[in-house]
């Protein structure tokens, strides 16, 4: 049973149609990249299947669940995927420290006798060590936003989707964000990673899926669909790009 | 090379400072041409004495400043009860108003129909139809007292207000914010409480400023029914003396307070939109 199971998900924003069908699986421990252009949808994809933007058709399965159900309290759904932003969002006006406990706190009512040794774990893993006790805006955006990726791994989720992470950061930032997206995977978190970093989806993706005008047209592993795209709009959309 | 340097920036500094002094100098002329203007000037219109003697009375001044700024303390402690009272009624109105949930409809409905009425009606005929009104029900003891019903009437007045201020701050929050608090579990509750409230009081604090400034000299409007304040006082002194100097004296007092109290709200901000750059 895939970890996660996307079935003829559509949805529309008043006339605009911007998932138009979309059936996508990630199996556990996969990392699935999607690619396309700016608003083929990949950022739309994430937020539904997040619960942030509900759906008009079709069915979204978590461990085989249907977690698209409009009648269902979306909070204990919410808590097993983790998602990160392309803009960091962290809550300007907490610590580092606080912007990664307020959530386990509140929502899993976690003590700190176990918290805080998990949380400072965390951070120490993904080179923040030094930073708990920054305010957000003493970071850097690479520094944010791997913050932002601990905020979420803190709620201990099975899945993390990840919207574009790396497109608001300076070039030099890019790479230590990355490598916090390969550590994960070494870690065997199960991930959905919308990215323009092809080159990091040829190197880490176990999948690679192409979405173009609200579909997912072509799917691969990362090799077949860089070196060899049977579409000739994957195949424009890679000489674009590149 | 580097000695030609040394001498331009020296240069440059001399012709900073010359600038600075310049700039000084045509700051202080012109001041003292406009005050010494007036000064001369105004004495000289047909009605001055009368004026003079009738608001600017240094013996009067004199004489009822200290039962004057006494009275004052009604007006502060007034204006201390009413401030806290005001900020968390306000809260639970803002609050009130940004419920989404269809079960608490008549919850916002109230919060709308409030912020209407209460900033609609003129805050004096509030003063009167609640510290008149509600007395006028015939109530015990305590409960009849003008110093309670008009600080209600404030508290209800001022309350919608900052309402208004409080929401357009919860609104200023970008809804990234509560996605991102929304997609860690939280429940909505929870997302207003910690996520976008903290932000958003911090960020209309300036704004609240100011409606601390105007309560303040609002409290004088509580004379009107009953309570012997400090506008009060100054009124029972001009009648007595028949001369309006007592007014100027209030007019001095609350300056004193009020001055300080709008420079303080300006380094808030300020240091405000430094932290944030």
């Amino acid at each position: 049973m895939p970890k996660l199971e996307l079935q003829a998900v559509r949805k529309s924003f008043g006339d605009l149609q911007v998932l138009r069908g979309v059936d996508l699986t990630v199996a556990e421990g996969e990392l699935v990249c999607l690619i396309g252009s700016s608003g083929s949808g990949k950022s739309t994809l994430l937020r539904t299947v997040n619960l942030l933007t509900p759906i008009d058709d079709g069915a979204i399965l978590l461990d085989g669940t249907d977690i698209s159900l409009p009648d269902q309290d979306p909070r204990p759904i919410r808590e097993q995927i983790g998602i990160v932003f392309q803009s960091y969002n962290l809550f300007p006006h907490m610590t580092a420290l606080d912007n990664v406990l307020l959530a386990p706190r509140r929502v899993h009512r976690e003590p700190d006798s176990s918290l805080l040794p998990r949380a400072r774990e965390l951070f120490v893993r993904f080179g923040l060590g030094d930073h708990m006790h920054h305010w957000p805006d003493q970071l850097s955006g690479g520094q944010q936003q791997r913050v932002a990726i601990v905020r979420a791994l803190a709620m201990n989720p099975g899945i993390m989707l990840f919207d574009e992470i790396t497109s608001a950061l300076d070039p030099e930032l890019v790479g230590e964000v990355l490598g916090v997206l390969a550590q994960l995977k070494r870690d065997g978190m199960t991930m959905l990673i919308a990215t323009h970093e092809l080159s990091f989806a040829a190197e880490v993706a176990d999948k690679v899926c192409f979405l173009h005008a609200g579909v997912i047209l072509e799917e691969g592993r990362p090799r077949e669909i860089f070196e060899n795209p049977k579409e000739v709009r994957t195949r424009s959309f890679l000489e674009r790009v590149r | 090379m580097s000695e030609n340097g040394a001498g331009k920036q020296l240069s440059r500094l001399e012709y900073e400072r010359k600038a600075r002094r310049r700039s000084l100098i045509i700051a202080g002329l012109s001041t003292t041409a406009v005050v010494g203007a007036l000064v001369v000037l105004v004495p000289l219109a047909p009605g001055w004495p009368a004026v003079k003697n009738s608001f600017f009375n240094w013996e009067i001044f004199v004489r009822t400043s200290p039962t004057l700024l006494r009275t004052f303390l009604l007006d502060v402690a007034i204006f201390a009860w009413c401030a806290p009272l005001i900020a968390i009624w306000a809260l639970v109105i803002a609050v009130f108003r940004d419920t989404r949930s269809p079960a608490l409809f008549p919850f916002r409905l109230f919060a709308i129909i409030y912020t209407d009425i209460f900033r609609g009606v003129p805050v004096i005929l509030v003063v009167y139809l609640v510290g008149f009104g509600i007395p006028g029900l015939g109530l015990p003891r305590p409960w009849n007292s003008p110093y309670l019903w008009g600080s209600v009437a404030l508290i209800l007045t001022y309350a919608a207000y900052v309402a208004e201020i409080y929401r357009s701050g919860i609104e200023s929050i970008h809804v990234s914010q509560r996605n991102a608090a929304l997609s860690l579990g939280l429940s909505q509750s929870d997302v207003m409480r910690y996520v976008v409230l903290p932000q958003a009081l911090r960020r209309v604090l300036p704004a609240n400023m100011n409606m601390l400034i105007a309560l303040q000299k609002d409290v004088a409007l509580l004379s009107f029914i009953g309570p012997v304040e400090i506008f009060r006082q100054a009124g029972v002194f001009k009648s007595l003396l028949a001369n309006f100097t007592p007014y100027v004296v209030a007019a001095v007092i609350f300056l004193a307070v009020t001055v300080p109290a709008t420079r303080f709200a300006d380094t808030l901000i300020s240091r405000q939109n430094r932290r944030r750059s």
